[in-house]
Protein backbone atom coordinates (compact mmCIF):
# COMPACT_ATOMS: atom_id res chain seq x y z
CA UNK A 1 0.00 0.00 0.00
CA UNK A 2 2.30 2.46 1.05
CA UNK A 3 4.62 1.23 -1.36
CA UNK A 4 1.99 2.08 -4.01
CA UNK A 5 1.94 5.56 -3.26
CA UNK A 6 5.21 6.68 -2.64
CA UNK A 7 5.50 4.62 -6.03
CA UNK A 8 3.13 6.96 -7.70
CA UNK A 9 4.78 10.06 -6.58
CA UNK A 10 8.31 8.88 -7.44
CA UNK A 11 7.48 7.66 -10.90
CA UNK A 12 4.94 11.02 -11.85
CA UNK A 13 5.68 11.45 -15.10
CA UNK A 14 4.87 7.69 -16.05
CA UNK A 15 1.91 7.98 -13.44
CA UNK A 16 0.59 10.98 -15.17
CA UNK A 17 0.99 9.49 -18.88
CA UNK A 18 -1.11 6.38 -17.28
CA UNK A 19 -3.60 8.69 -15.58
CA UNK A 20 -4.29 10.88 -18.63
CA UNK A 21 -5.17 7.83 -20.74
CA UNK A 22 -7.14 6.33 -18.60
CA UNK A 23 -9.19 9.88 -17.47
CA UNK A 24 -9.32 9.33 -21.68
CA UNK A 25 -10.74 5.41 -21.26
CA UNK A 26 -13.27 6.82 -18.83
CA UNK A 27 -14.44 9.63 -20.91
CA UNK A 28 -15.39 7.63 -23.46
CA UNK A 29 -16.96 5.05 -21.23
CA UNK A 30 -19.23 7.99 -19.92
CA UNK A 31 -19.94 9.71 -23.04
CA UNK A 32 -21.46 5.93 -24.07
CA UNK A 33 -23.62 6.31 -20.97
CA UNK A 34 -25.02 9.75 -21.82
CA UNK A 35 -25.47 9.27 -25.66
CA UNK A 36 -27.15 5.87 -24.76
CA UNK A 37 -29.46 7.33 -22.24
CA UNK A 38 -30.23 10.14 -25.11
CA UNK A 39 -30.83 7.16 -27.66
CA UNK A 40 -33.22 5.94 -25.55
CA UNK A 41 -35.42 8.51 -24.20
CA UNK A 42 -35.89 9.95 -27.86
CA UNK A 43 -36.38 6.17 -29.26
CA UNK A 44 -38.85 5.16 -26.33
CA UNK A 45 -40.62 8.83 -27.38
CA UNK A 46 -41.00 7.68 -30.78
CA UNK A 47 -42.20 4.09 -29.83
CA UNK A 48 -44.96 5.89 -27.49
CA UNK A 49 -46.41 7.54 -30.45
CA UNK A 50 -47.32 4.47 -32.29
CA UNK A 51 -50.57 2.32 -31.35
CA UNK A 52 -52.99 0.41 -32.93
CA UNK A 53 -56.72 2.05 -33.77
CA UNK A 54 -59.17 -0.42 -33.74
CA UNK A 55 -62.72 1.41 -35.15
CA UNK A 56 -66.03 -0.06 -34.46
CA UNK A 57 -69.27 -0.17 -36.04
CA UNK A 58 -72.00 2.87 -34.68
CA UNK A 59 -74.09 -0.61 -33.90
CA UNK A 60 -71.35 -2.29 -32.09
CA UNK A 61 -72.79 -3.19 -28.71
CA UNK A 62 -70.44 -1.97 -25.37
CA UNK A 63 -70.43 -5.19 -24.12
CA UNK A 64 -69.12 -6.83 -26.78
CA UNK A 65 -66.17 -4.35 -27.55
CA UNK A 66 -65.34 -4.50 -23.99
CA UNK A 67 -65.14 -8.46 -23.51
CA UNK A 68 -62.75 -8.08 -26.42
CA UNK A 69 -61.10 -5.60 -24.76
CA UNK A 70 -60.93 -7.64 -21.72
CA UNK A 71 -59.61 -10.56 -24.27
CA UNK A 72 -56.65 -8.22 -25.74
CA UNK A 73 -55.80 -7.26 -22.21
CA UNK A 74 -55.02 -11.32 -21.67
CA UNK A 75 -52.17 -11.40 -24.80
CA UNK A 76 -48.67 -11.08 -23.06
CA UNK A 77 -47.27 -8.02 -25.86
CA UNK A 78 -49.81 -5.88 -24.93
CA UNK A 79 -48.86 -3.22 -22.55
CA UNK A 80 -52.61 -1.97 -22.21
CA UNK A 81 -55.90 -0.62 -23.99
CA UNK A 82 -57.88 2.15 -24.05
CA UNK A 83 -61.41 2.48 -24.51
CA UNK A 84 -62.90 5.25 -26.57
CA UNK A 85 -66.67 5.15 -26.08
CA UNK A 86 -69.00 6.80 -28.95
CA UNK A 87 -69.77 9.73 -26.76
CA UNK A 88 -66.31 10.59 -26.17
CA UNK A 89 -65.14 10.37 -29.79
CA UNK A 90 -67.81 12.68 -30.09
CA UNK A 91 -66.57 14.75 -27.57
CA UNK A 92 -63.30 14.69 -28.90
CA UNK A 93 -64.60 15.24 -32.40
CA UNK A 94 -66.08 18.43 -31.09
CA UNK A 95 -63.29 19.53 -29.05
CA UNK A 96 -60.85 19.07 -32.23
CA UNK A 97 -63.06 21.59 -34.51
CA UNK A 98 -64.22 23.69 -32.11
CA UNK A 99 -63.57 26.06 -34.60
CA UNK A 100 -64.78 24.82 -37.20
CA UNK A 101 -68.92 26.06 -37.66
CA UNK A 102 -69.70 24.18 -40.60
CA UNK A 103 -68.80 21.06 -39.80
CA UNK A 104 -70.35 21.62 -35.84
CA UNK A 105 -73.89 22.10 -37.92
CA UNK A 106 -73.45 19.14 -39.89
CA UNK A 107 -72.88 16.87 -36.94
CA UNK A 108 -76.01 18.76 -35.36
CA UNK A 109 -78.34 18.21 -38.23
CA UNK A 110 -77.08 14.11 -37.80
CA UNK A 111 -79.56 12.53 -35.34
CA UNK A 112 -77.25 9.80 -34.17
CA UNK A 113 -73.92 9.94 -33.42
CA UNK A 114 -72.04 9.07 -36.33
CA UNK A 115 -68.68 8.17 -34.75
CA UNK A 116 -67.71 4.46 -33.94
CA UNK A 117 -66.08 3.56 -30.38
CA UNK A 118 -62.80 3.10 -30.83
CA UNK A 119 -59.67 0.97 -28.54
CA UNK A 120 -56.47 2.08 -28.60
CA UNK A 121 -53.99 -0.79 -28.23
CA UNK A 122 -50.43 -0.21 -26.98
CA UNK A 123 -47.63 -3.33 -27.20
CA UNK A 124 -44.48 -3.66 -25.41
CA UNK A 125 -42.28 -3.72 -28.22
CA UNK A 126 -42.95 -2.49 -32.13
CA UNK A 127 -42.12 -5.61 -33.39
CA UNK A 128 -45.32 -7.39 -31.88
CA UNK A 129 -48.37 -5.07 -33.54
CA UNK A 130 -48.15 -7.35 -36.32
CA UNK A 131 -49.22 -10.40 -34.33
CA UNK A 132 -51.65 -8.61 -32.30
CA UNK A 133 -53.44 -6.75 -35.53
CA UNK A 134 -53.25 -10.56 -36.89
CA UNK A 135 -55.07 -11.88 -33.57
CA UNK A 136 -57.89 -8.98 -33.89
CA UNK A 137 -58.34 -9.70 -37.88
CA UNK A 138 -58.92 -13.18 -36.81
CA UNK A 139 -61.11 -12.18 -34.37
CA UNK A 140 -62.83 -9.96 -36.56
CA UNK A 141 -64.33 -13.26 -38.65
CA UNK A 142 -64.92 -15.08 -35.20
CA UNK A 143 -67.35 -12.64 -34.30
CA UNK A 144 -69.36 -12.95 -37.13
CA UNK A 145 -71.31 -15.77 -35.21
CA UNK A 146 -74.56 -14.54 -35.71
CA UNK A 147 -74.23 -10.84 -34.27
CA UNK A 148 -72.77 -10.06 -36.99
CA UNK A 149 -69.48 -8.23 -37.41
CA UNK A 150 -68.36 -5.18 -35.01
CA UNK A 151 -65.18 -4.12 -35.92
CA UNK A 152 -65.40 -1.63 -38.72
CA UNK A 153 -61.14 -1.62 -39.79
CA UNK A 154 -58.50 -1.62 -38.00
CA UNK A 155 -55.56 0.81 -38.44
CA UNK A 156 -52.50 -1.15 -38.13
CA UNK A 157 -52.86 -2.40 -42.20
CA UNK A 158 -52.93 0.76 -43.34
CA UNK A 159 -50.00 2.21 -41.11
CA UNK A 160 -48.40 -1.00 -41.66
CA UNK A 161 -45.48 -0.16 -43.78
CA UNK A 162 -44.69 3.04 -41.82
CA UNK A 163 -44.67 0.99 -37.73
CA UNK A 164 -42.41 -1.49 -40.10
CA UNK A 165 -40.23 1.16 -41.27
CA UNK A 166 -39.68 2.46 -37.52
CA UNK A 167 -39.63 -0.76 -35.65
CA UNK A 168 -36.72 -1.37 -38.19
CA UNK A 169 -35.27 2.20 -37.51
CA UNK A 170 -35.25 1.39 -33.70
CA UNK A 171 -33.62 -2.07 -33.91
CA UNK A 172 -30.81 -0.81 -36.04
CA UNK A 173 -30.06 2.45 -34.01
CA UNK A 174 -29.77 0.12 -31.08
CA UNK A 175 -27.51 -2.27 -32.92
CA UNK A 176 -25.18 0.03 -34.32
CA UNK A 177 -25.32 2.14 -30.83
CA UNK A 178 -24.31 -0.70 -29.39
CA UNK A 179 -21.15 -1.97 -31.91
CA UNK A 180 -19.90 1.65 -31.42
CA UNK A 181 -20.17 1.36 -27.73
CA UNK A 182 -18.32 -1.99 -27.49
CA UNK A 183 -15.66 -0.68 -30.07
CA UNK A 184 -14.82 2.60 -28.42
CA UNK A 185 -15.04 0.37 -25.02
CA UNK A 186 -12.24 -2.41 -26.73
CA UNK A 187 -9.76 0.66 -27.69
CA UNK A 188 -10.28 2.10 -24.76
CA UNK A 189 -9.50 -1.05 -23.10
CA UNK A 190 -6.76 -1.78 -25.27
CA UNK A 191 -5.19 1.54 -25.26
CA UNK A 192 -5.38 1.20 -21.31
CA UNK A 193 -3.81 -1.62 -20.77
CA UNK A 194 -0.48 -1.44 -23.54
CA UNK A 195 -0.13 2.40 -21.12
CA UNK A 196 0.01 0.40 -18.34
CA UNK A 197 2.13 -2.41 -19.87
CA UNK A 198 4.56 0.37 -20.60
CA UNK A 199 4.54 1.75 -17.53
CA UNK A 200 5.00 -1.37 -16.08
CA UNK A 201 7.84 -2.61 -18.18
CA UNK A 202 10.30 0.54 -17.00
CA UNK A 203 10.19 -1.75 -14.06
CA UNK A 204 10.60 -4.59 -15.21
CA UNK A 205 14.11 -5.41 -13.43
CA UNK A 206 12.63 -4.27 -9.89
CA UNK A 207 10.19 -7.17 -10.33
CA UNK A 208 12.83 -9.24 -11.44
CA UNK A 209 15.12 -8.42 -8.32
CA UNK A 210 11.99 -8.72 -5.91
CA UNK A 211 11.39 -12.31 -6.86
CA UNK A 212 15.45 -12.98 -7.08
CA UNK A 213 15.35 -11.81 -3.22
CA UNK A 214 12.34 -14.35 -2.60
CA UNK A 215 9.76 -11.92 -2.76
CA UNK A 216 5.94 -14.00 -3.14
CA UNK A 217 4.28 -12.90 -6.38
CA UNK A 218 1.30 -10.90 -4.30
CA UNK A 219 4.06 -9.01 -2.35
CA UNK A 220 6.04 -8.10 -5.82
CA UNK A 221 2.79 -7.23 -7.77
CA UNK A 222 1.29 -5.33 -4.62
CA UNK A 223 2.38 -2.04 -5.15
CA UNK A 224 1.31 -1.93 -9.28
CA UNK A 225 -2.11 -2.71 -8.43
CA UNK A 226 -2.62 -0.35 -5.98
CA UNK A 227 -0.61 2.10 -8.08
CA UNK A 228 -3.10 1.10 -10.75
CA UNK A 229 -6.22 1.76 -9.11
CA UNK A 230 -4.47 4.64 -7.45
CA UNK A 231 -4.76 6.35 -11.15
CA UNK A 232 -7.73 4.38 -11.81
CA UNK A 233 -9.52 6.52 -8.87
CA UNK A 234 -8.04 9.76 -9.98
CA UNK A 235 -9.22 9.06 -13.14
CA UNK A 236 -12.75 9.15 -12.75
CA UNK A 237 -12.63 12.05 -10.73
CA UNK A 238 -11.24 14.17 -13.67
CA UNK A 239 -13.71 12.76 -16.29
CA UNK A 240 -16.65 12.98 -13.87
CA UNK A 241 -15.24 17.00 -13.36
CA UNK A 242 -15.04 17.41 -16.76
CA UNK A 243 -18.05 16.71 -17.90
CA UNK A 244 -19.30 19.12 -15.29
CA UNK A 245 -18.49 21.89 -17.79
CA UNK A 246 -18.93 19.94 -20.74
CA UNK A 247 -22.62 18.59 -20.26
CA UNK A 248 -23.78 22.20 -18.57
CA UNK A 249 -22.78 23.58 -22.44
CA UNK A 250 -24.56 21.10 -24.29
CA UNK A 251 -27.25 20.86 -21.94
CA UNK A 252 -29.90 23.00 -24.22
CA UNK A 253 -28.78 21.69 -27.35
CA UNK A 254 -29.35 18.17 -26.34
CA UNK A 255 -32.57 19.31 -25.47
CA UNK A 256 -33.49 20.22 -28.49
CA UNK A 257 -31.86 17.98 -30.59
CA UNK A 258 -33.33 15.08 -29.24
CA UNK A 259 -36.29 16.52 -27.56
CA UNK A 260 -36.39 14.88 -24.49
CA UNK A 261 -33.91 15.93 -21.51
CA UNK A 262 -30.98 18.23 -20.82
CA UNK A 263 -27.79 15.91 -21.24
CA UNK A 264 -27.07 18.56 -17.98
CA UNK A 265 -30.39 17.42 -15.69
CA UNK A 266 -29.20 14.14 -16.70
CA UNK A 267 -26.05 14.52 -15.00
CA UNK A 268 -27.16 15.92 -11.74
CA UNK A 269 -29.87 13.40 -11.83
CA UNK A 270 -28.11 10.23 -12.33
CA UNK A 271 -24.75 11.34 -10.43
CA UNK A 272 -24.66 8.65 -8.26
CA UNK A 273 -25.09 6.03 -10.56
CA UNK A 274 -22.30 7.69 -13.36
CA UNK A 275 -19.96 8.19 -10.50
CA UNK A 276 -20.06 4.85 -9.11
CA UNK A 277 -19.69 3.44 -12.83
CA UNK A 278 -16.90 5.64 -13.30
CA UNK A 279 -15.14 4.92 -10.14
CA UNK A 280 -16.19 1.20 -10.53
CA UNK A 281 -14.61 1.28 -14.31
CA UNK A 282 -11.07 3.08 -13.29
CA UNK A 283 -10.41 0.59 -10.36
CA UNK A 284 -11.16 -2.43 -12.84
CA UNK A 285 -9.09 -0.88 -15.87
CA UNK A 286 -6.05 0.54 -13.67
CA UNK A 287 -6.08 -2.56 -11.22
CA UNK A 288 -6.82 -4.74 -13.72
CA UNK A 289 -4.34 -3.65 -16.39
CA UNK A 290 -1.53 -4.03 -13.72
CA UNK A 291 -2.13 -7.19 -12.30
CA UNK A 292 -2.11 -8.47 -16.24
CA UNK A 293 0.95 -6.37 -16.69
CA UNK A 294 3.26 -7.53 -14.28
CA UNK A 295 1.93 -11.27 -14.47
CA UNK A 296 4.33 -11.53 -17.44
CA UNK A 297 7.44 -10.68 -15.40
CA UNK A 298 6.57 -12.67 -12.21
CA UNK A 299 7.67 -16.20 -13.97
CA UNK A 300 11.73 -16.07 -12.60
CA UNK B 1 25.03 -28.58 2.38
CA UNK B 2 25.32 -27.64 -1.71
CA UNK B 3 25.49 -30.26 -3.94
CA UNK B 4 25.52 -30.15 -8.10
CA UNK B 5 25.11 -33.52 -9.79
CA UNK B 6 26.37 -33.98 -12.54
CA UNK B 7 24.48 -31.01 -13.56
CA UNK B 8 24.35 -30.09 -17.62
CA UNK B 9 22.74 -27.34 -19.39
CA UNK B 10 22.11 -26.74 -22.48
CA UNK B 11 20.77 -23.74 -24.05
CA UNK B 12 21.19 -24.72 -27.21
CA UNK B 13 22.31 -27.11 -29.51
CA UNK B 14 25.46 -24.95 -29.55
CA UNK B 15 25.78 -23.26 -26.68
CA UNK B 16 26.24 -25.72 -24.09
CA UNK B 17 26.42 -24.13 -20.59
CA UNK B 18 27.57 -26.46 -18.02
CA UNK B 19 28.56 -29.99 -19.40
CA UNK B 20 27.88 -32.96 -16.38
CA UNK B 21 29.39 -30.45 -12.78
CA UNK B 22 29.70 -32.10 -10.15
CA UNK B 23 30.97 -30.58 -6.59
CA UNK B 24 29.81 -30.50 -3.38
CA UNK B 25 30.52 -26.96 -1.04
CA UNK B 26 30.06 -27.21 2.69
CA UNK B 27 28.72 -24.93 5.62
CA UNK B 28 30.97 -22.07 5.92
CA UNK B 29 32.97 -22.26 3.12
CA UNK B 30 34.38 -20.02 0.87
CA UNK B 31 34.25 -20.82 -2.41
CA UNK B 32 35.85 -19.03 -5.62
CA UNK B 33 34.55 -20.15 -8.96
CA UNK B 34 36.95 -18.30 -11.53
CA UNK B 35 37.09 -19.07 -15.69
CA UNK B 36 36.63 -16.83 -18.75
CA UNK B 37 33.47 -15.02 -19.74
CA UNK B 38 31.25 -17.71 -20.83
CA UNK B 39 32.80 -20.52 -18.70
CA UNK B 40 29.40 -21.06 -17.00
CA UNK B 41 30.20 -19.49 -13.85
CA UNK B 42 26.56 -17.37 -13.56
CA UNK B 43 24.92 -20.30 -14.59
CA UNK B 44 25.85 -22.54 -11.73
CA UNK B 45 24.42 -19.41 -9.66
CA UNK B 46 21.36 -19.29 -11.56
CA UNK B 47 20.98 -22.58 -10.91
CA UNK B 48 21.42 -22.53 -7.49
CA UNK B 49 18.04 -19.73 -7.33
CA UNK B 50 16.38 -21.72 -9.39
CA UNK B 51 16.61 -18.93 -11.83
CA UNK B 52 17.25 -21.72 -14.18
CA UNK B 53 16.75 -25.34 -13.87
CA UNK B 54 18.74 -27.90 -15.09
CA UNK B 55 19.17 -29.75 -18.49
CA UNK B 56 20.31 -32.98 -16.77
CA UNK B 57 21.22 -33.73 -13.24
CA UNK B 58 20.12 -31.92 -10.04
CA UNK B 59 21.08 -29.40 -7.99
CA UNK B 60 20.37 -29.95 -3.89
CA UNK B 61 20.58 -27.51 -1.25
CA UNK B 62 20.55 -29.20 2.14
CA UNK B 63 19.06 -32.39 0.23
CA UNK B 64 16.67 -30.89 -1.50
CA UNK B 65 16.49 -30.57 -5.10
CA UNK B 66 15.89 -26.85 -5.68
CA UNK B 67 14.46 -27.80 -9.38
CA UNK B 68 11.49 -29.81 -7.62
CA UNK B 69 10.58 -26.88 -5.62
CA UNK B 70 6.90 -25.11 -5.89
CA UNK B 71 6.04 -21.24 -6.20
CA UNK B 72 6.41 -21.10 -2.01
CA UNK B 73 8.98 -22.97 -1.48
CA UNK B 74 10.93 -21.21 -4.12
CA UNK B 75 10.19 -17.99 -2.16
CA UNK B 76 11.32 -19.56 0.84
CA UNK B 77 14.94 -20.86 -0.71
CA UNK B 78 15.85 -17.84 -2.22
CA UNK B 79 15.25 -16.15 1.20
CA UNK B 80 17.74 -18.06 2.93
CA UNK B 81 20.32 -17.32 0.15
CA UNK B 82 21.54 -14.29 0.30
CA UNK B 83 22.52 -12.74 -3.27
CA UNK B 84 25.40 -9.72 -4.85
CA UNK B 85 25.00 -9.20 -8.50
CA UNK B 86 27.75 -7.46 -10.74
CA UNK B 87 25.03 -4.66 -11.84
CA UNK B 88 23.63 -4.23 -8.14
CA UNK B 89 20.19 -4.83 -9.55
CA UNK B 90 19.09 -2.17 -6.99
CA UNK B 91 15.80 -0.42 -6.79
CA UNK B 92 16.21 2.92 -8.25
CA UNK B 93 13.14 4.31 -7.02
CA UNK B 94 13.75 3.34 -3.30
CA UNK B 95 16.45 4.79 -1.15
CA UNK B 96 19.60 2.98 0.74
CA UNK B 97 17.49 2.49 3.46
CA UNK B 98 14.51 1.45 1.62
CA UNK B 99 16.55 -1.19 -0.25
CA UNK B 100 17.88 -2.85 2.62
CA UNK B 101 14.12 -2.72 4.32
CA UNK B 102 12.46 -4.52 1.10
CA UNK B 103 14.23 -7.51 1.62
CA UNK B 104 13.24 -7.47 5.30
CA UNK B 105 9.78 -7.30 4.29
CA UNK B 106 9.46 -10.04 1.74
CA UNK B 107 10.91 -11.94 4.08
CA UNK B 108 7.96 -11.32 6.59
CA UNK B 109 10.03 -9.15 8.99
CA UNK B 110 8.34 -6.78 11.66
CA UNK B 111 8.43 -3.03 11.56
CA UNK B 112 10.16 -2.66 14.57
CA UNK B 113 12.61 -5.32 13.49
CA UNK B 114 13.63 -3.50 10.31
CA UNK B 115 13.70 -0.36 12.28
CA UNK B 116 16.26 -1.96 14.36
CA UNK B 117 18.86 -4.49 12.08
CA UNK B 118 18.55 -1.76 8.88
CA UNK B 119 20.71 0.97 10.76
CA UNK B 120 23.14 -1.62 12.31
CA UNK B 121 23.88 -3.48 8.87
CA UNK B 122 24.02 0.06 7.39
CA UNK B 123 26.58 0.75 9.63
CA UNK B 124 28.61 -2.27 8.95
CA UNK B 125 28.90 -1.82 5.44
CA UNK B 126 29.61 2.55 6.23
CA UNK B 127 26.54 3.54 4.64
CA UNK B 128 25.13 5.43 7.53
CA UNK B 129 25.29 9.14 6.10
CA UNK B 130 24.13 7.56 2.88
CA UNK B 131 20.63 6.05 4.24
CA UNK B 132 18.62 8.41 2.59
CA UNK B 133 20.07 8.84 -0.47
CA UNK B 134 18.91 7.21 -3.52
CA UNK B 135 21.16 4.55 -5.57
CA UNK B 136 21.66 6.73 -8.39
CA UNK B 137 23.35 9.24 -6.15
CA UNK B 138 26.32 6.42 -4.73
CA UNK B 139 29.30 5.62 -6.64
CA UNK B 140 29.88 2.61 -7.65
CA UNK B 141 31.18 1.12 -4.21
CA UNK B 142 28.59 2.19 -2.43
CA UNK B 143 26.13 0.52 -4.42
CA UNK B 144 27.83 -2.41 -4.17
CA UNK B 145 27.75 -1.85 -0.14
CA UNK B 146 24.45 -1.11 -0.33
CA UNK B 147 23.94 -4.26 -2.13
CA UNK B 148 25.89 -6.63 0.44
CA UNK B 149 24.10 -5.00 2.76
CA UNK B 150 20.55 -5.96 1.18
CA UNK B 151 21.78 -9.79 0.60
CA UNK B 152 23.01 -10.02 4.33
CA UNK B 153 20.01 -8.30 6.45
CA UNK B 154 18.22 -11.80 6.51
CA UNK B 155 21.09 -13.17 8.06
CA UNK B 156 20.45 -16.16 5.08
CA UNK B 157 23.02 -19.33 5.10
CA UNK B 158 24.63 -18.82 1.99
CA UNK B 159 25.78 -15.17 0.38
CA UNK B 160 26.43 -15.74 -3.39
CA UNK B 161 28.58 -12.87 -5.21
CA UNK B 162 28.46 -12.82 -9.49
CA UNK B 163 31.22 -10.97 -10.54
CA UNK B 164 30.83 -7.89 -7.52
CA UNK B 165 34.02 -6.47 -8.38
CA UNK B 166 33.50 -6.16 -12.03
CA UNK B 167 32.13 -2.59 -12.01
CA UNK B 168 34.91 -1.83 -9.34
CA UNK B 169 38.12 0.21 -9.61
CA UNK B 170 40.83 -1.55 -7.51
CA UNK B 171 40.49 0.15 -4.18
CA UNK B 172 36.75 -0.56 -4.02
CA UNK B 173 37.29 -4.05 -4.66
CA UNK B 174 39.64 -4.89 -1.98
CA UNK B 175 36.66 -3.37 0.13
CA UNK B 176 34.55 -5.66 -1.07
CA UNK B 177 36.30 -8.70 -0.79
CA UNK B 178 37.02 -7.79 2.90
CA UNK B 179 33.27 -7.17 3.58
CA UNK B 180 32.78 -11.00 2.04
CA UNK B 181 35.77 -12.30 3.92
CA UNK B 182 34.42 -10.77 6.96
CA UNK B 183 31.07 -12.05 6.49
CA UNK B 184 32.38 -15.56 6.07
CA UNK B 185 33.91 -15.16 9.21
CA UNK B 186 31.08 -14.86 10.64
CA UNK B 187 29.90 -18.22 9.67
CA UNK B 188 28.05 -17.81 6.30
CA UNK B 189 28.77 -19.69 3.54
CA UNK B 190 29.98 -17.43 0.91
CA UNK B 191 29.80 -18.24 -3.20
CA UNK B 192 32.12 -15.79 -5.26
CA UNK B 193 32.52 -15.94 -9.13
CA UNK B 194 35.44 -13.70 -10.53
CA UNK B 195 38.01 -13.46 -13.40
CA UNK B 196 39.75 -11.31 -11.16
CA UNK B 197 43.37 -12.94 -10.52
CA UNK B 198 44.29 -10.73 -7.88
CA UNK B 199 40.80 -11.09 -5.90
CA UNK B 200 41.43 -14.88 -5.80
CA UNK B 201 45.10 -15.35 -4.78
CA UNK B 202 44.45 -12.64 -2.16
CA UNK B 203 42.03 -14.82 -0.75
CA UNK B 204 43.98 -17.77 -0.74
CA UNK B 205 40.74 -20.04 -0.39
CA UNK B 206 39.10 -22.74 -2.09
CA UNK B 207 38.83 -21.94 -6.36
CA UNK B 208 36.65 -24.11 -8.65
CA UNK B 209 37.92 -23.39 -12.71
CA UNK B 210 35.74 -23.85 -15.57
CA UNK B 211 36.17 -24.17 -18.55
CA UNK B 212 33.54 -24.62 -21.37
CA UNK B 213 31.22 -25.24 -18.70
CA UNK B 214 33.96 -28.17 -17.69
CA UNK B 215 34.71 -28.03 -14.18
CA UNK B 216 39.01 -28.26 -15.20
CA UNK B 217 40.61 -27.61 -11.63
CA UNK B 218 39.27 -27.84 -7.92
CA UNK B 219 42.13 -26.63 -5.39
CA UNK B 220 41.58 -26.47 -1.56
CA UNK B 221 43.91 -23.71 -1.31
CA UNK B 222 43.93 -22.30 -4.98
CA UNK B 223 44.91 -19.96 -7.26
CA UNK B 224 43.94 -18.15 -10.68
CA UNK B 225 45.33 -20.06 -13.31
CA UNK B 226 44.13 -20.62 -16.78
Amino acid sequence: MRAGFAGFWRNAFVSLASTMVLSFALFVIGVLIFLGAMLDTSLGQLRDKVDINVYFLTTAPEEEILSLKEQIETLPEVEFVEYVSREEALQEFRFRHENDQLILEALDELEDNPLGATLNVKARETSQYEGIAKFLDSNETLSADGRGEIIDRINYFQNKAAIDKLSGIIDSAQTISFAIALLLIIISVAMTFNTVRLAVFTAKDEIGVMKLVGASNRYARGPFVVEGIFSGILSAFIALILFYPLTLWLGPSTETFFGAISVFDYYLNNFGQIFLIMLFSGILLGGGSSYLAVRRYLKI
Amino acid sequence: MINFDSVTKIYSDDSIALDSVTFDVSPKEFLSIVGASGAGKSTILKMLLAEEKPTEGAVFFERVDVGSLGKKELNLHRRRIGTVFQDFKLLPGKTAYENIAFAMEVAGRSDEEINSDVPHVLDLVDLSDKAWNFPNELSGGEKQRLAIARAIINQPDVVIADEPTGNLDPLNTEEIVQILKKINDLGTTVILTTHNKQVVDSLGKRVITLDRGRIVRDDNRGRYIL
